[in-house]
């Protein structure tokens, strides 16, 4: 299989973000064509998704809310992918994540805030990790390809998320709705500004820190360079890739689960079987078009929240589906998977 | 175990292990030949959403099937336009077409929720239409009949003729194959839009066949349900039917099982497609030979 990573351009960032400033204009434009084609103004389109967005208060608050488990489940395919592991299995380890951490809120409820609250999150990391470090031990012995056996359990663990949620989790007080009891307080992230921005937006930042710093001024830092560089030299100089390659897996998957964490105990509030609109599909698609880097990852992340609010606003204020904006997504991914390399 | 159980399982077998079965003859044609899609999901959709606008426009669900394969066909060249013409990332690019397929199939789909069309008649075959048991088997639609007829053909295609030994070729070694007088590009833009026309049709099934409206996402995975069967089935055609017929019975089952409130979970019933696929590989990990195409999701940068 070929690496998600497999072709980043080697230029300066800068002119990076011209041509992707580009690039992603020419997918607006196309989108334009779409809306006119649809009978719609683009132009209003356009100005009603940046005036309830970026502009409105509320508005922005809602994109850091999208960002945040995008950019989570971005980082989890990016981390594995230093050493050309493919996870597409985001999806899936935010739910085991999310599954967790409902676990731990719902088991020891009668604890207080400050004990509980890590322990919802580093259940919830766990989760999402030991779900990725399935498929890290098949592939560190050789067995099954990552990339095949995170798309399969993606499935898995969302049919388990609804068998708990249908089943033996199932709050008796709402009759029709499936989804678990609320969570105690003591178990929900604090959130800010009296907006749905959560404690998770600080966990991602953070993450994305201890990312940089690993990765680049420390010993496991150097080696994973070496791996990513040039695997069999890493091997032949002794370092332990079966180990990594665990190690990477677990984490990216944690973090994934962590991006559970955020939707079920500062969004939900519980246990619900539709827990994400495909956030881990999307952070695949962050952690590509960014080629991994971190500074890539947070802008990405922000333009897809951005759009995946506008779609909102396009089925309220202009009556057309909610989902016609992953035609906008898919255009901008088009051009930038379509475009010429540069040297 | 009562004729209605067993009419019944056997008619919800058929009914949902089709579109899977279509998608995923489509989808081993392109992987045998060095490309995985993962957007089936959107081809799908392109399929269903354009064989029911068709459909309810024409009033000939014949039409709709016609109109949902192309769409399938030519939806599908996207694809071979990032990943062959632009050498683009194969998992990324058929996860934007999947999100492209999701949102075009809804705009267009739009004026058409909550249309009536009667849809693909079933064909009673007479004298066995009424057997019991069995019965099921023989008072269905035109599609259901030709899906086995389809993956002898595949297999057919792939194993026995020139053109499918050239598109295993450029599956497992493209330079080869370059080598051997073949292209290795057209070869993967043929492959993909057989394997869309196939991802048509098998949303045309879904939406005209079975469910008989339109409805956003109405695919609901089953695009990777066929990915995953054509890893089950270690990229063979045959293995295919064996495969969908497993994933329809499962749900089937669960549908009964739900119905007669039998103590088994529906959704732990529903992972079995996934854990077997997943123990398939796990056991031939082991063996010499591995099934999937070597080349597969490699790029081909031509001989420099």
């Amino acid at each position: 299989m070929a690496s998600a990573h497999a072709r980043i351009p080697r230029h300066s960032s800068a002119r990076a973000m011209l041509r992707a400033t580009g690039l992603f204009g020419l997918a607006f434009v196309i989108f334009a064509a779409v809306l006119l084609a649809a009978g719609k103004d683009p132009i209003r389109a356009y100005r009603d998704i940046l005036s309830s967005t970026l502009v409105d208060r509320y508005g922005f608050s809602e994109v850091l809310v999208k960002m945040i488990p995008l950019m989570l489940t971005a980082l989890a395919v990016a981390i594995p992918s230093r050493i050309w592991l493919i996870n597409i299995g985001g999806e899936g380890q935010l739910y085991m994540g999310a599954l967790f951490a409902t676990w731990a809120a719902t088991y020891f409820a009668a604890l207080p805030a400050w004990e509980l609250l890590p322990l919802v999150a580093a259940l919830g990391f766990l989760g999402g990790g030991l779900w990725a470090a399935i498929s890290g031990v098949m592939r560190a012995y050789g067995w099954v390809s990552e990339t095949i056996s995170t798309l399969l359990l993606n499935y898995v663990a969302i049919l388990i998320v609804s068998f708990f949620v249908f089943g033996p989790w199932k709050d008796p007080e709402s009759a029709n709705y499936p989804q678990t009891a609320e969570f105690v307080a003591a178990a929900r992230l604090p959130t800010f500004f009296g907006t749905r921005v959560h404690l998770g937006l600080l966990i991602a930042l953070v993450a994305f820190i201890v990312y940089h710093v690993v990765l680049t001024r420390t010993r496991w830092g150097l080696e994973i360079r070496a791996m990513g560089g040039n695997m069999e030299a890493a091997r032949r100089s002794g370092i332990a890739i079966g180990r990594y390659v665990l190690v990477l897996m677990f984490i990216g998957g944690g973090l994934a689960g962590l991006a559970g964490v955020g939707e079920v105990s500062a969004i939900q509030g519980r246990l619900r079987p539709s827990l994400s609109p495909g956030y881990g599909y999307t952070g695949f698609l962050i952690s590509w078009i960014a080629g991994g880097n971190p500074y890539g990852i947070v802008a990405s992340a922000l333009l897809m929240a951005v759009i995946t609010a506008g779609g909102d606003v396009l089925q309220m204020a202009h009556r057309l589906p909610g989902s016609v904006v992953n035609i906008l997504m898919a255009l901008m991914l088009f051009v930038v998977l379509a475009r010429r390399r540069v040297p | 175990m009562s004729v209605p159980f067993v009419e019944s399982v056997l008619l919800g077998a058929i009914l949902s292990g089709m579109p899977v079965l279509y998608a995923a003859l489509g989808e081993v044609i392109v992987e045998r030949a060095g490309v995985v899609n993962l957007g089936l999901e959107g081809v799908m959709l392109m399929g269903a959403v354009t064989s029911f606008a068709s459909t309810v426009r024409t009033g000939s669900a014949a039409l709709g099937v016609l109109a949902g394969a192309t769409a399938g066909g030519l939806f599908n060249l996207i694809l071979a336009l990032l990943v062959v013409t632009r050498q683009a990332n194969q998992l990324a690019s058929g996860l934007a077409l999947m999100f492209f397929g999701a949102g075009v199939s809804a705009l267009l789909g739009a004026p058409y929720i909550g249309s009536r069309i009667a849809g693909l008649n079933p064909l009673q075959i007479p004298g066995l239409a009424h057997l019991p048991y069995l019965g099921p088997l023989f008072r269905s639609d035109i599609l259901a009949y030709l899906a086995i007829p389809a993956a002898a053909l595949v297999w057919w295609g792939l194993f026995r003729t020139r053109w499918g030994l050239s598109l295993r070729a450029v599956g497992e070694n493209p330079a080869a194959a370059y080598a051997a007088g073949y292209s290795p590009p057209a070869i993967q833009y043929q492959a993909l839009f057989l394997a869309g026309l196939f991802g048509g049709i098998a949303g045309a099934d879904l939406s005209i066949g079975i469910v008989k409206t339109w409805a956003e996402w109405m695919t609901a995975g089953r695009g990777f349900i066929a990915v995953a069967l054509v890893i089950f089935s270690r990229w063979h055609p045959l293995r295919i039917v064996w495969g969908a017929v497993l994933f329809g019975g499962a749900v089937a089952l669960q549908l009964q099982f739900q119905a007669r409130g039998a103590p088994v979970s529906p959704f732990l019933l529903d992972t079995l497609p996934y854990l077997l696929s997943l123990g398939v590989l796990l056991v031939w990990a082991g063996g010499r030979r591995h099934a999937a195409p070597a080349s597969l999701g490699r790029v081909f940068e031509g001989t420099k």
